[in-house]
This record gives C-alpha cells, structure tokens and sequence, in this order.
C-alpha cells in the first residue's frame, strides 16, 4: 500500500523534529529514510505509524487518511530498534500476538505463527523465551510478529541499529531477501548509508526536520542535490575548492588538461585500497587508489603528482 | 522477586532446543573456603535471631500438650482475634495491592507538582514508630475527628490503622520494575491492533505480577503482626481485638502457653500466606 505525508511538521517543546515534510512511497516499495541521528527520520516514521500524532499536515496509508487514526488502530507492522519483545511470552506467542487480538481461529493462528517462524527461521525456538534468544533471532522473532496479521506497510525504526557488524550485514541481505518474497510496502529508517545504499529501491534522505533529496541508490550517490547528501552518502575531499569523492579523482604523473599539481604527503594501505594525503596549493586533499594504481605510478611520499576531478 | 528466569544467551549453537518453559536453574558449585565461612555466619545468625526464636515459641505453645494448644487456640476470644486479622489483613493487602500499583503509577510514568513531595511521604507511614501511626490515625479518625469521621472502636478504624503502615509495600516494590519497563514493547503491542486497556492487561501487568506479589507479601505479613498502630483506634474492645493484641493479653494474665499458641498459628498462617505469594509470583513469571 503506498504512503503520502503532506505537510507533516512535529516540534518536541521548542525543537522543531519535522518542519512540512512531504513524502511518498509507492506501493510495494522498499524506501530507506536516512540520515543524521535527531534530523527527524524516526519522528517521520513514528507519525506514519500512529505513534506520535503531527502539530501538522496529514498522513494517509493506500489512501486513506491516517492522521488522526490511533496506532492499533492503523494496520501497521513495527520494529523497533531494540526488538521491543514481549519478555514474559515465548517466541511463538510474541508473532501470534497481532493475531489473538483479533480473535483469529486457534488453528489459523498456528498455521500462519509456524509459517512465519519458517520464513525467519526461527521454528526450532518457537517455545523459547526472548531472554533465551541472541539480538539477530530477537529481530527476526520482531518482524515475524510484526508481519503476522498482514499490515498494510512494514516500518522498522533502525532495525538493525543493536547488532554486531557481521549479523548486521546479515540480517540486511535477508531483509532484501524477505521483501523480495513479501513484496509489502516497506520503510526502514537508518543512519548508515551503506545500508540504505544496499537494501532499499529509494532514499529518502532526511536532515534538520527536511528532506533533502529523493532518489534511487545511484541517483542519490552520482547526483547529490546538495554538499550534504554528497558528504552524507558517502566519502568526500575537497579539490580546488570542489567536493568530489576520492575515487573520482584521476592522478597522473604528467600534467594533463585542467589537473593541479601536488605532492603526495603520505600513503596509508588498506587492503586492496591504497590513500594518498595530497597537498595541493589549494589545501590538502586524500585521494583513494587502487593498490595497481599506486604501484604503476611508483607512488611514494614526495612523489609529484598531477590531480584532476573526473565527474 | 524470583522469578529467575533462565539468561543464557542461546547464540547460533541453537541446534539443541531447551526443553519448554525453562524453569530456574541454581548452579551449584562447590564452597570455596570464603563462602563457606560466609555460609556458617549465615546459618548461625539465621539460626540465633529467627529459628531457635520460633522453635521456642512453638515448644512453649505445646507445653501444655495437643489438648492444651487446641484449647487456648480454639477459645472463642481467640478465634474472633484471628479472624478479624486474618480477613483485615487480606482486605487491606488486596486495597493496597492495587492502590500501591497506582500510586508506582503515576510516580513513574506521571509528572506533576509536588512528585518529590509524594515520594518522600510515601514512606513515612513505613519510617513512622507504629505508636506514633497510630497517634496520627487516632487524631483524624478518632472520637473528636476534624473530617467528622469517627472509627473509634470499630473494625473499620482497625482497617485504616493498617492500610496506613503497609501502603508503601507494593508501590515500593512495583516502582523499580516499571521503571525499568520497555515502554517500545506498549507501542508493539498498540501496532500490533492492542487497544489501550489490553496493552495493559496482557503486557504491563503480567511483568510487574511478581513484584505487586513480592510487595503484597511484605504488606500481608505487616497486617498480621500490627500492634501499636491499631491499638490506639481499637479503643481495646473484644471486638476489636487482632491476634497480636490478645496474645498479649494473654502474656499479660501469665498465660504464657496461650499466648505463644496464639503467636503459632499466627505464625503458621503467615508462612502459608507467604507461600501463596510466592506461588503466584513464580507463575505470573512463566505464564506463557
């Protein structure tokens, strides 16, 4: 089901967390909402859940307005950042939850509770306690109970923000995965680019109660709107007064058309990734190199060098 | 408070499910020579201050023998005494149950003027020296009360005695845990379609059962044993008259056996009751 919110402002006291924020998801849509911490993504995300209420504008779920509907009311499914399990039900009751509320037939409910802890894995543990789990089944055991009585969008508030880096990349992989399967209207927020550059269709980049921009993955890398997505999505340096990313900065040994000279101040190896400091007359400057790169320029500290922007 | 749920973190050698509803496990390790030593003090000191006390008062209550003991505590006087503290106890712990629930409440989840105020009077009537509650409750709701009310010498006034002293039971023992309380896990469960009330009802509550049980306990055990609180109001009227009162009546007349089989069954019903509560604590725990 698609989401629209128009003119959506929400202040805490005197600070200002969404100022007329307009957006829109289409259906089916796996959106990421990104950026800073306190630049009003989770704000947006909670008002389109019902869990906060706008000062103003509206907000509608597949076209219905949703403003002033309460939150169980809404038909949503939610993931919080630190799994917000029901600690006294096992993991089977947790997903059969949204179910039994709604009074669904006993045997309904534990066809469709089996088949979702199938979906996340999870049926081995169904009797389990959520204190028995590890933070990667607790998420998964969130999403299961969140999807359980087929909400209308799935939105998951830095879902994957409480794990260890390897579950992390984990867990995203298999959500892109699941929405592939699931195809439900989804919004995730983040603050980590490389993880709504890898998971989401769009990104909605979110600063300062705005958004900045909209876009695809790409789009939003290779054409930022503005120096703040440009720094925001990704690595930056700054060449003859320009930011550009490092990789998109061509170094050469003889003097090219519209290159700057500059002396190469240190060489830092990571991996297959070499980086160069550069000073220039303009400033200094860090430029990413493949390891081929570097060592067909004979790169070393002092070494000239002739710098020029690619894009 | 035991409701000792089992901690350990099942990571990815998850292969092997526990077997269901995984009940406390103790990991007994052998005594180093400290614990040990520890253990002793323990043991000792329980033993000179609590049981020999109790034995005691148990082989004084049997002095005079089985017919003896079912005599001084099947006397009508006695009976009435036990029945009067033993409903007044279970009436004022289930007001308080709920009233200290409330008041943990709002002073967790509520601000308002005066919080701080609420927070240091709470115990007093806990810090109160009981003569001293029972002088505060005599002056209200006493013969010459200033809200016209006049429980002297009535059952009620016995009742009031004692919902003072054991109100900051379970709001004490209530407020940790709802501090500590996931609020996301509320906002879950309104997502997942919970009005207000069953969010209440199937999520805040089970969780702080232990605790309002664990509270209710300590109130119950103080409405048994309340002496100087409710002597004043009771004006010392057969009627009147809770079984700590005629125990020492009895003490005071030389009965000496009679009044430490009153203290048994006091004593026994206490334990029963704690029981009970524990019982109910350990269920909430591992209701599924």
């Amino acid at each position: 089901m698609s989401i629209q919110a128009n003119g959506v402002t929400k202040r805490f006291g005197a600070f200002v967390a969404l100022d007329d924020v307009d957006l829109d998801v289409h259906a089916g849509a796996l959106t990421a909402l990104l950026g800073p911490s306190g630049g009003g993504k989770s704000t947006l995300l909670r008002v389109i859940g019902g869990l906060e209420t706008p000062d103003a504008g509206e907000v509608s779920i597949a076209g219905r307005d949703m403003t002033r509907v309460p939150a169980h009311e809404r038909n949503v499914g939610f993931v919080f950042q630190h799994y917000a399990a029901f600690q006294h039900l096992s993991v089977f009751r947790n997903v059969a939850f949204g179910l039994e509320i709604r009074r669904r037939p006993k045997a309904e409910v534990r066809r469709r509770v089996n088949e979702l802890l199938e979906l996340v894995h999870l049926e081995e543990l169904a009797d389990r306690k959520p204190a028995q789990l590890s933070g990667g089944q607790r998420q998964r055991m969130a999403l299961a109970r969140a999807l359980a009585a087929e909400p209308s969008v799935l939105l998951l508030d830095e879902p994957f923000g409480a794990l260890d880096t390897k579950v992390r990349r984990e867990l995203r992989g298999w959500l892109r995965a699941l929405h592939d399967e699931v195809h439900v209207t989804t919004v995730f927020v983040t603050h980590d680019q490389e993880e709504a550059l890898e998971v989401a269709d769009e990104i909605v980049v979110v600063n300062n109660g705005k958004v900045e921009q909209v876009g695809s993955p790409s789009d939003l890398y290779d054409k930022p709107a503005n120096d703040f997505v440009m720094e925001f999505m990704g690595p930056v340096t700054r060449l003859g007064g320009r930011l550009v990313r490092p990789h998109d900065v061509q170094v050469t040994a003889a003097h090219v058309d519209g290159a700057v000279p500059g002396r190469v101040a240190r060489l830092q190896r990571i991996g297959f990734e070499v980086r160069a400091d550069v000073t220039t007359a303009d400033g200094d400057l860090w430029v990413q190199l493949t390891r081929g790169q570097a060592d067909t320029l004979e790169l070393t500290p002092g070494s000239d060098v002739w710098l020029r922007a690619v894009v | 408070m035991t409701t000792t749920l089992v901690e350990t973190p099942v990571g990815a050698t998850a292969a092997a499910a526990a077997p269901t509803g995984a009940r406390a496990q103790r990991t007994g390790a052998p005594l180093g020579r400290a614990s040990g030593l520890t253990l002793g003090v323990v043991l000792l000191a329980l033993s000179l201050l609590v049981l020999i006390p109790l034995a005691a008062v148990a082989a004084e209550a049997g002095s005079t023998g089985w017919s003896g003991f079912w005599a001084a505590v099947t006397a009508p006087a006695a009976v009435d005494a036990l029945v009067l503290t033993v409903t007044s106890s279970f009436v004022v712990t289930a007001i308080n149950a709920v009233m200290g629930t409330l008041l943990a409440w709002v002073l967790v989840r509520d601000d308002f003027p005066g919080k701080r105020w609420v927070e240091l009077v709470i115990d007093v009537p806990f810090a109160l020296p009981t003569i001293v509650a029972g002088l505060v409750i005599l002056s209200v709701y006493g013969r010459n009360s200033p809200v016209g009310i006049d429980l002297f010498g009535t059952r009620w006034g016995v009742m009031v005695a004692l919902l003072f002293v054991t109100l900051p039971f379970v709001a004490r023992t209530v407020q940790p845990t709802l501090m500590a309380f996931d609020r996301d896990t509320e906002r879950a469960a309104a997502t997942l379609g919970a009005r207000p009330a069953t969010v209440f009802r199937r999520i805040v509550l089970p969780p702080l059962v232990p605790a309002i049980a664990a509270g209710a306990a300590l109130a119950f055990a103080r409405a048994m044993g309340e002496y100087g609180s409710v002597l004043l109001i009771s004006g010392g009227l057969d009627k009147t008259q809770v079984s700590s009162m005629y125990a020492f009546s009895l003490y005071e007349s030389y009965d000496f056996p009679g009044a430490a089989a009153t203290a048994t069954v006091l004593l026994v019903v206490s334990l029963v009751v704690l029981v009970g509560f524990e019982i109910v604590s350990h269920r909430a725990g591992r209701r599924g």
